[in-house]
């Protein structure tokens, strides 16, 4: 595969956004690795470790998979009905490359609707390892970053952010 | 004459509450200053303060507070308001300082309180006295095993006594650690819910709500290799747990673990390779506590009620949780997870993953205990038509009460209600 280029990023995160959006989940799973974690780390240490910090959430592949079955799950009452989310992603950046792990980051929003409750906007940065297979790029780890300093009216992370 | 808000009825077994404490703001007022400016409310716990001169904020009953240690290492909770104008004195969540400098005209206090440094202070010619400046504190600051509670109220018992039961129930979250010493880890959640502090309270305890409430957790659960058995006739959870009265409206749950336990129940999640240190985990608390002692420790889960809102969860991990109402329809949660000092770091990796298998916002359970509470809160926009919540459950049974009962959510509304009639 040739060098990685911002537009395969802009491709991934965008496709990824339509799938989390449009709550095809099970299509959202086949674009991480066998080995993928998604982490949201609490507002007050976004820099921390999850085996030293208490997260929002730290998945391991495993729990992912545990993850999806619950949200598709009807007696997910936190998620039934789904959220109508809407995000939008910019700033879209490089950060690294090494071997075949390319890091990268942008910025999102991500708006939530719920019955007819006020919006929330989920505001903050994406940060992931992605790992080139073959002339795929899929994501290793899935880090989301919330800009606010507590979640406060934001309330839960029930979906995936 | 006092107000009434529960019909508590022995004759007819009868247990119901009056739908507008949960909905009032008058009723809110009253009990900011009837229970939460009367009783002992949790503030911090001491190892969130490691070496002196350390500080965190924190907002503690609507009261802005910097809860510290001083330069001496003496810990300090003082209200976080410059005696000059009243502008908070302190600004940051966290760190460590010496002196809290206001930045309005520069008033700076040490952090043991005292007004060190005025500006300009040869204007002030009338009766101005330093020494009589400093931050204000709580009428009453004190601390059971590193758990710190102020109360505002001069005249109250000592928090031991005050506690009285409940000791019991936090020395065995706290038997976890070899040298008695827990601490919280870094990583607060923090987060809001749309309904009435008060239904957080009950859900802490209300293990009745576990089958339908956390469905896609037992889903979870079972698909990760734990054995989640058919409750008996007549129960609705797996295993047998009690509703335990402490007194002075405290109250726990003892359950029999079915879920696992970082300290120390192992089950599939963990894998294979933590069996060898959960087993050493076991044997040190055996040879210590002796095997009975061991035995509570271990394979059983409480959830305990300090009145009127600290909850320490001692199930899939040890959570402390406290939480605060803004308005009479939503509350601000923080939970923390609590750890024993000396854990190896698989240890607390394991317990902070174990904690995120049920607890907090991004949880598998604690997000559908939240929907139930909004869902109530949003409900009883009927209060003035349907006016009267049912909580008669288990009332009337003879010996042991019930985990899956409402006996120990009764316990939480007979004190409530008692503080709120009295004068």
């Amino acid at each position: 595969m040739a060098e990685v280029t911002r537009a395969d990023v802009e491709d991934l995160f965008y496709r990824e956004a339509a799938l989390l959006d449009e709550w095809r989940l099970e299509g959202w799973l086949g674009l991480l690795t066998d080995d993928a974690c998604y982490y949201v780390p609490p507002n007050d240490h976004p820099e921390g470790d999850p085996k030293t910090t208490l997260f929002i959430l730290a998945d391991d592949i495993v729990r992912i998979r545990e993850r999806i079955k619950r949200l598709m799950s009807p007696e997910c009452h936190a998620e039934y009905p789904h959220s109508r989310t809407r995000r939008l992603i910019s700033n879209v950046r490089i950060v690294s490359t090494s071997g075949d792990l390319v890091t990268v980051a942008s910025n999102f929003v991500c708006y939530r609707y719920r019955r007819y409750e006020r919006i929330r906007e989920y505001v903050g940065a994406y940060r992931y390892i992605l790992r080139r297979q073959g002339s795929d790029l899929r994501i290793k780890e899935r880090r989301v970053l919330i800009d606010a300093h507590e979640l406060g009216s934001l309330g839960s992370v029930s979906f995936i952010l | 004459m006092s107000r009434h808000y529960i019909v508590d009825d022995p004759v007819k077994q009868q247990f119901l509450l009056d739908r507008e404490a949960l909905v009032s703001g008058a009723v809110l007022a009253d009990e900011m200053a009837k229970i939460f400016a009367k009783c002992w409310i949790y503030v911090g716990h001491a190892s969130e303060l490691k070496k002196p001169n350390d500080f965190v904020t924190r907002k503690v009953a609507g009261r802005p507070v910097i809860f510290c240690r001083d330069g001496r290492g003496d810990i300090r909770c003082h209200f976080n308001t410059c005696r000059h104008r009243g502008a908070l004195v302190c600004t940051e969540p966290e760190g460590s300082r010496r002196a809290f400098r206001c930045i309005y005209h520069g008033w700076t206090y040490r952090n043991d309180g005292a007004l060190a440094g005025v500006p300009g202070s040869e204007a002030y010619r009338g009766e101005f006295d330093k020494t009589q400046l400093g931050l204000r504190s709580p009428a009453r600051f004190e601390s059971y095993r590193d758990f710190w509670f102020l109360s505002l109220n001069p005249d109250i018992v000592p928090l031991r006594d005050y506690l009285g039961s409940a000791t019991e129930y936090i020395d065995l979250i706290i038997d976890q650690s070899p040298s008695g010493q827990m601490q919280i880890v870094a990583g607060a959640q923090e987060y809001d819910v749309a309904a009435n502090w008060k239904l957080m309270v009950e859900n802490s305890v209300d293990d009745y709500h576990l089958p339908t409430t956390h469905a896609t957790w037992l889903n979870y659960m079972s698909n990760s290799g734990v054995k989640i058995e058919v409750p008996k006739e007549g129960m609705v959870l797996p295993t047998r747990g009690l509703a335990v009265d402490l007194g002075n409206g405290h109250f726990t749950t003892d359950n029999i673990n079915f879920r696992g336990r970082p300290v120390a129940a192992w089950i599939p999640i963990y894998g294979e390779e933590a069996k060898p240190e959960m087993d050493a985990i076991r044997a040190e608390l055996v040879a210590r506590l002796g095997p009975e002692r061991a035995k509570r420790v271990c394979d059983t889960n409480r959830n305990l009620v300090v009145f009127p809102n600290l909850v320490l969860n001692d199930g899939s991990s040890v959570t402390v949780r406290t939480f605060f109402p803004d308005g009479p329809g939503k509350m601000h949660v923080t939970a923390w997870a609590l750890g024993p000092v000396e854990e190896s770091q698989a240890a607390r990796a394991r317990r902070l993953d174990a904690f995120l298998t049920f607890y907090g916002p991004g949880g598998f359970a604690t997000p559908d205990d939240v929907e139930a509470l909004e869902l109530v809160q949003q409900g009883l926009a009927n209060w003035q038509d349907d006016r009267w919540t049912e909580m008669s459950r288990g009332m009337g049974r003879e010996g042991d009460q019930l985990n899956s009962d409402e006996h120990h959510l009764r316990i939480f509304w007979r004190r409530w209600s008692q503080l709120m009639e009295s004068a």
